[in-house]
């Protein structure tokens, strides 16, 4: 059967992931070899460099600076970075059961596509606890966002990857109560791989910070 | 066709591929405990003094985890160039913003800025 997927003309193949029996139902015949909706969601990956590029420049320029009008501590006095590297590491490990959950769709295992979805969901929602948790702590040593332009620029960047993450964790539960459903099926597979690609991009944006605003003095 | 044989034939197609297209799971599994290993590395260097080294192998571990991430796990690797374009491109443009805004901090701030400007 995928042989005759493979020869349909026009067919769109997964480059990433290799053809699927449903390759043809799935998508109409492109001459770009690659479907829109992936197209737009790099796209959309490629700007998002920019957004963070443009937060992480700022904290970098401003970690240091206090302001003219008040003192206090800057961010990077307060890091409990014991705390945060647990934290690193789980989000890390939930691409990891990200992409299982991509496999598991691909090879039309709905069951196991789910298990990993929620299993990356609640790993998504540990990060964010820690990171209420690390904002909280912040805020009764003093630390709050209008404290000092250091604060603002700290807490407006890993803020902005909080709101990231958390959209990526509505995407997820969305997706599983979609397969649970049956309104999702192996023929849009695609689907769960372009939610996938968002939550690796999430990962990938946070090991940057974590060397660059945490580990590098 | 019925589901499981839907099912059936998904997961040969699948797995006849598997080699061209991306990894297994176990080759998921095996990258993880990569970064895993470079993320213990990272934050062993807040405990041990590295010296000199210290930023240069931060960055250097961040690139490669940032490299290992974006090849294996969004399957960049195997996926259209075009992607791959699109992407880098992002991060170029983001890596001049960066180089934008040090050049206006250092070469166009007021002298007068730490008493005056906005970044002090």
């Amino acid at each position: 059967m995928a042989e005759t997927t493979a020869e349909a003309p026009g067919a769109v193949e997964n480059l990433a992931y290799g053809p699927t029996p449903y390759d043809e139902m799935a998508h109409p015949p492109l001459s770009t070899s690659v479907t829109n909706e992936k197209m737009t969601m790099w796209t959309f990956l490629g700007s998002d460099c920019l957004l963070f590029g443009a937060l992480i420049s700022t904290y970098l320029l401003l970690r240091n600076r206090t302001g003219p009008a008040t003192e206090g501590p800057t961010a990077a006095d307060l890091f409990d970075i014991p705390f945060t590297s647990v934290s690193s590491f789980v989000l890390l490990m939930s691409s990891l059961t990200m992409v299982l959950a991509v496999t598991a769709m691909m090879s039309a295992n709905l069951e196991r596509c789910k298990l990993w979805l929620l299993t990356t969901a609640a790993l998504g929602s540990i990060f964010i606890g820690g990171q209420v948790y690390e904002f909280t702590s912040f805020y009764r040593e003093g630390l709050g966002f209008t404290t000092n332009i250091s604060a603002s620029a700290f807490f407006t960047l890993t803020g902005f990857h909080g709101v990231h993450v958390s959209l990526g964790i509505v995407m997820l539960v969305s997706l599983f109560m979609l397969i649970s459903r049956g309104s999702l099926t192996a023929e849009r597979a695609e689907t769960v791989e372009i939610i996938g690609l968002y939550w690796h991009f999430v990962d990938i944006v946070w090991i940057v910070i974590f060397a660059v605003v945490y580990l590098i003095p | 066709m019925s589901t499981a044989t839907a099912s059936h034939d998904a997961t040969d197609a699948h797995s006849d591929h598997g080699h061209d297209h991306g990894l297994s799971d176990f080759g998921y599994i095996k990258i993880a405990v990569i970064l895993a290993v470079l993320t213990a590395v990272e934050v062993a260097t807040y405990f041990v003094d590295f010296g000199v080294l210290e930023v240069p192998s931060l960055l250097i571990l961040m690139v490669v985890k940032f490299q290992i991430v974006v090849s294996y796990f969004m399957h960049l690797k195997f996926d259209s160039k075009v992607f791959t374009w699109l992407f880098v491109g992002g991060l170029v443009l983001a890596l001049a913003v960066f180089a934008a805004m040090g050049t206006s901090m250092l070469f166009w701030q007021d002298p007068a800025g730490c008493q005056n400007g906005a970044f002090c």
